[in-house]
């Protein structure tokens, strides 16, 4: 691993009274790939979208490629081109059709002229495996295409780093494979990642490192053989427990620390 | 009243609930036509086709009520509703600013032009600015004041309907254009504001609608001969022949125009309704 490629120091994040992320230290290398889990409402997708400022942090520092993003002065536009995002709900823009949900930001952001745009589109849309869905409207697509074209839109920006909330979240089941290979792919090819995902065969086959998050904390931070097929708390193995085994699952009380829902 | 459809309860009148409902229907048909035949019965029909239907005065009013009238009224009405969807756009983009005090400013001239009667604004850009700033003038003269006094009550409900339009498109969107380095205002420009539209076109075209009906009010402005609309026209005509033809052809010339546009508007309803489907 070399230098950090996202670094954050102590961050700290409340909406009101309601304290989501309560203390973070997280590096991560360059090329590496890192899966956040934890049980909803940890702070893992916060987290995420403290990395690019979605989410004003509290307290704490937030350095993306050496840049600090949590500096007031930041031309925060600027540094957001590189950190690409996915989200769960994929937000393609409905109104422009698959090939200019790339080209436009490409055109107004990095003011590249059209030829150009369009031939980085195109490629894009060849990465995800989408190019025979240049001209159709995202309405048109299944969920794990419009995922798909997401991952191109945030690709054709050229960034150095990307982030996943929940991308497989939103999908019928039989459309999560299609997403994660993707995912596989770009991981392969040595982007650096920061993937918040409930796919524990993803996180356990793709990820370098695996971060487990309860109640705002940090409570786990390893290999995938050893956060996932090893863990040490107690709170990790309830919670895999849990996810993996989701019948044998016992009713609860909902404990009055739990952290509210910080997904949206 | 309430009765139930369980066969046990006992029936209080004897008539199931659907020959009620026929019974009450019929009832409703039988005053609607007699109310009809009694119309038709007591008219003066010989008085009525005189006073409104009298086909020399209506031939009369050709080409001029078409080739002028009723292009005054058109052009009154689009270039109100141009100022009114451009200030409306600013004072949208204003009262949802994160700066307090153009929500404030946004907030009182909504309130103000909101609340005022149409006909008072007329009078007070005609009357009482000139009065008011002398030596100032209106640019565009009598098409620059209805443009202003139709695009200054137009913006109020204008702005209303666009913050409700921005207000409806998903914060994803906001999120997905930023999180790829638009900034604010690059972000509402290309991808809130279009999206926006599409949301609002149908309550706009009835903000159009609207509009077309209040450049009647030009009739208290005080316009020369060229510049009348369809109903000072039809007015001034009825007033010269004694004869209410006018008045009745340049209603028709209004319904023209609103009734296509009202088709439109519930085409574009049900093709949005469609579309959430």
């Amino acid at each position: 691993m070399s230098r950090p490629e996202i670094r954050v120091k102590d961050l700290h994040k409340s909406f009101g009274d309601n304290e989501v992320l309560r203390g973070i230290d997280l590096e991560i290398g360059q090329g590496e790939v890192v899966c956040v889990i934890g049980p909803s409402g940890s702070g893992k997708s916060t987290l995420l979208r403290c990395v690019n400022l979605l989410e004003e942090p509290t307290k704490g520092q937030v350095f993306v490629g050496g840049t600090e993003l949590t500096d007031p002065d930041v031309d925060i536009d600027a540094v957001r081109r590189r950190i690409g995002m996915v989200f769960q709900q994929f937000n393609l823009f409905p109104h422009l059709s698959v090939t200019e949900n790339l080209t436009l930001p490409q055109r107004r952001v990095l003011r590249l002229d059209r030829a150009t745009a369009a031939r980085v589109a195109a490629e894009n849309l060849e990465r995800v495996g989408l190019a025979e869905k240049a001209d159709a409207y995202p309405a048109s697509l299944s969920g794990g295409q419009q995922q798909r074209v997401a991952i191109a839109r945030a690709l054709a920006m050229g960034p150095e780093v990307m982030l996943f909330d929940e991308p497989t979240s939103a999908l019928d089941p039989e459309l999560v494979g299609d997403v994660l290979a993707v995912m596989r792919m770009l991981a392969d090819e040595g982007m650096t990642m920061m993937v918040v995902t409930h796919e524990m065969t993803f996180a356990r086959e793709v990820a370098d490192r695996v971060v487990f998050m309860d109640g705002g904390v940090i409570v786990e931070d390893g290999t995938p053989g050893q956060v996932i097929g090893n863990p040490r708390h107690e709170r990790t193995r309830h919670f895999l427990s849990r996810l993996l085994d989701p019948a044998m699952a016992e009713v609860e009380e909902e404990t009055s620390d739990r952290v509210g829902k910080a997904d949206r | 009243m309430a009765s139930t459809d369980a066969p046990v309860q006992p029936r209080k009148t004897g008539l199931t609930r659907r020959q009620k409902r026929r019974l009450s229907r019929g009832v409703q048909y039988a005053v609607f036509v007699a109310a009809v035949i009694a119309f038709a019965v007591t008219a003066d029909w010989d008085r009525l086709q005189n006073q409104f239907a009298q086909a020399d005065i209506a031939r009369q009013m050709f080409p001029d009520v078409i080739t002028l009238a009723l292009k005054n009224t058109v052009l009154y009405t689009v270039s109100g509703f141009a100022v009114g969807l451009a200030l409306g756009m600013v004072i949208a983009l204003m009262r949802l600013s994160s700066v307090g005090p153009y929500r404030w400013l946004a907030g009182v001239y909504i309130e103000i032009f909101r609340g005022l009667p149409a006909l008072l604004i007329f009078i007070f850009i005609g009357v009482a600015v000139p009065l008011a700033f002398p030596g100032t003038e209106i640019v565009g003269g009598t098409y620059g004041k209805v443009a202003l006094a139709l695009g200054l009550v137009a913006a109020a409900y204008m702005a209303e309907t666009i913050r409700a339009g921005i207000q409806a498109v998903p914060k994803g969107q906001v999120e997905a254009a930023r999180s790829l380095g638009f900034s604010p205002a690059r972000a509402m420009v290309s991808i809130i504001i279009p999206q926006a539209f599409r949301i609002i076109l149908p309550p706009l075209t009835n903000e159009l609608v609207l509009l077309f009906k209040d450049s009647s009010l030009v009739l208290f402005l005080g316009v020369t001969l060229e510049e009348r609309e369809l109903s000072k026209y039809g007015r001034d005509l009825a007033s010269t022949t004694a004869n209410s033809t006018p008045i009745l052809v340049a209603g028709l010339c209004y319904l023209l125009v609103t009734i296509p546009l009202g088709l439109v508007v519930r085409r574009m309803e049900a093709k949005a309704q469609e579309a959430v489907k």
